[in-house]
């Protein structure tokens, strides 16, 4: 099985008005799943990532129900048929 | 969300541009600056602490610098008035890998000198000056600053460590002064290849040690284009006048309320003019005695005069941040300023009465004025005695970096996003 990767809808109109990926290969990990995306979609890494790589603070990141700050960042491992879900933090003012 | 309404300006129109807490707007007036229609928001529910307006060769070019603090801080443009606007899809501001620094906010966006008309500058946080020569579309960071020995020792005031104010000098192609909160003022004379501090008698009130080379908290720099080795600074406690392109300052605040405030703007035609608008202390940060009154010196800080009229003067607990007071270039100058309230205030006979132009904005933290159709020429020169250096015609010619990406047209046209709003 692919795996899914989605984006909040603010997101879409720098990715040709799609919201939901299906990677191509089996990336091994959050980071090689982001680079796959990245080749197709080049206006969504700036968005989600800063200029040092680092995913932005008020972005987070879930491999199905599981929050990657909380796991290995981006080295987090990604399931063969795992969803990948991007959405904006609750923050702000 | 709110309707976006778009402006419409003609040559010989004054526009506005209100950077906010949660957007851009841009008001329009003909020449007796007494109606305003208004434009935006653009850049709906993001922090625009920058705009500029750029009309150098027929260019009617609005910049400004979007934050979002989910998806960070963005260099939009638009030619029609915000019509349509360019988003890029890449980032164009960005610090290079081998920094280990990332972009937080633009708090600055400063046109080139007349004379080199595709030539920008942008002051970041954290404090950086970056450069493009081209119109915009592709930016470095000033290497001379950015690995300026003095960085360590920076920190943040209480806005963030911002690289706020750009003084490009109009006579000499080879000099700029900038100012960092906190770090204090830096001058080149080498086109940007090294920056000395240039804080010889401004006070550190917040510092053991008073007077240091660098470390003060200056909130804004101004200058008249036809002496630009005259500077005035508002400082964090401190009130100041150089007369030789920032070697040293003397204190200035004779007869103002307070010598804190944030905001800082120069008469487009008197070179001994300049506007402030005190703020009681640090602490409180807000008008004193609850009054809002606009301070002028016409005598270049000999002395100061409260400017009253159509404001205020009860009740009036105002905050108004180091950009949001701006001149525009008509004779009488129009005068204007926003408040942390969102309210925007504007004077069209040199700040001797005022009116308040529109009500019930965001926070506002930018404001910048234009006459549509000038195209940015300085006036003519009232002093014989400024430096000139004609030698190159290029300066801030960055070193070469790896974030310097190739000005192709691809950068803007291509891989950008031309929303229709």
């Amino acid at each position: 099985m692919p795996v899914t990767l989605r984006i909040p809808s603010y997101l879409a109109v720098f990715a040709g008005g799609k919201s939901s990926f299906l990677l191509e290969g089996l990336p091994a990990t959050v980071s090689a799943a982001l680079e796959s995306l990245w080749k197709d979609q080049p206006g969504l890494r700036d968005r989600i990532l800063d200029e040092q790589g680092q995913v932005r603070p008020h972005i987070n990141i879930f491999v199905g129900e599981d929050a990657i700050r909380f796991a290995d960042g981006l080295a987090t491992k990604v399931p063969a048929d795992a969803e990948i879900l991007i959405v904006p933090a609750v923050s702000g003012g | 969300m709110p309707a976006v309404r778009h402006i419409s300006a003609k040559s010989g129109d004054v526009i506005l541009l209100v950077g906010t807490m949660k957007g851009a707007f841009v008001l329009c007036s003909n020449r007796a600056r007494k109606k305003w229609d208004v434009g935006g928001p653009y850049s709906i529910g993001s922090p625009v602490y920058a705009m500029a307006f750029d009309q150098r060769q027929g260019r009617r070019r609005l910049w400004w610098a979007q934050q979002s603090f989910r998806w960070g801080t963005v260099l939009c443009s638009s030619d029609d008035y915000g019509k349509t606007i360019t988003e890029p899809e890449t980032y164009s501001v960005k610090f290079p890998p081998e920094s280990q620094l990332a972009l937080k906010n633009i708090w600055q966006i400063c046109l080139g000198r007349d004379d080199d008309a595709d030539t920008m500058y942008c002051g970041v946080e954290p404090a950086a000056l970056f450069e493009s020569h081209d119109a915009g579309k592709t930016w470095s960071p000033v290497e001379g600053l950015l690995n300026h020995p003095h960085r360590p020792k920076w920190v943040p005031g209480g806005g963030g460590m911002c690289l706020h104010t750009i003084l490009p000098d109009p006579a000499n192609s080879k000099r700029m002064m900038i100012a960092i909160s906190t770090a204090g003022a830096y001058r080149t004379d080498d086109g940007g290849a090294t920056w000395q501090a240039r804080n010889e008698g401004v006070r550190a009130e917040f510092l053991p040690e008073k007077y240091p080379e660098f470390g003060q908290c200056v909130h804004k720099i101004v200058c008249h284009p036809s002496r630009p080795e005259r500077l005035f600074l508002q400082n964090h406690w401190g009130l100041y006048r150089s007369d030789d392109a920032g070697n040293s300052w003397k204190d200035i605040a004779n007869g103002v309320p307070s010598d804190f405030g944030f905001c800082m703007a120069a008469h487009p035609h008197d070179p001994d003019t300049v506007y402030i608008v005190p703020i009681e202390s640090d602490e409180y940060r807000c008008t004193p005695e609850g009054k809002l009154r606009v301070y002028r010196t016409r005598n270049a800080g000999a002395s100061w005069e409260p400017m009253t009229r159509g404001l205020p003067q009860k009740d009036a607990l105002e905050t108004i941040l180091r950009d949001s007071m701006a001149t525009d270039t008509c004779d009488p100058a129009g005068i204007y300023f926003g408040t942390r309230s969102g309210k925007v205030y504007g004077s069209s006979d040199d700040g001797k009465s005022w009116r308040a132009i529109i009500e019930g904005l965001p926070p506002v933290v930018c404001v910048r004025a234009a006459l549509v159709g000038n195209s940015g020429k300085n006036p003519p020169r009232r002093h014989g005695d400024t430096e000139k250096n004609k030698s190159g015609s290029k300066r801030f010619k960055a070193k070469k970096s790896s974030s310097r990406r190739p000005a192709t047209g691809k950068a803007r046209a291509g891989n950008a996003r031309a929303a229709k709003r």
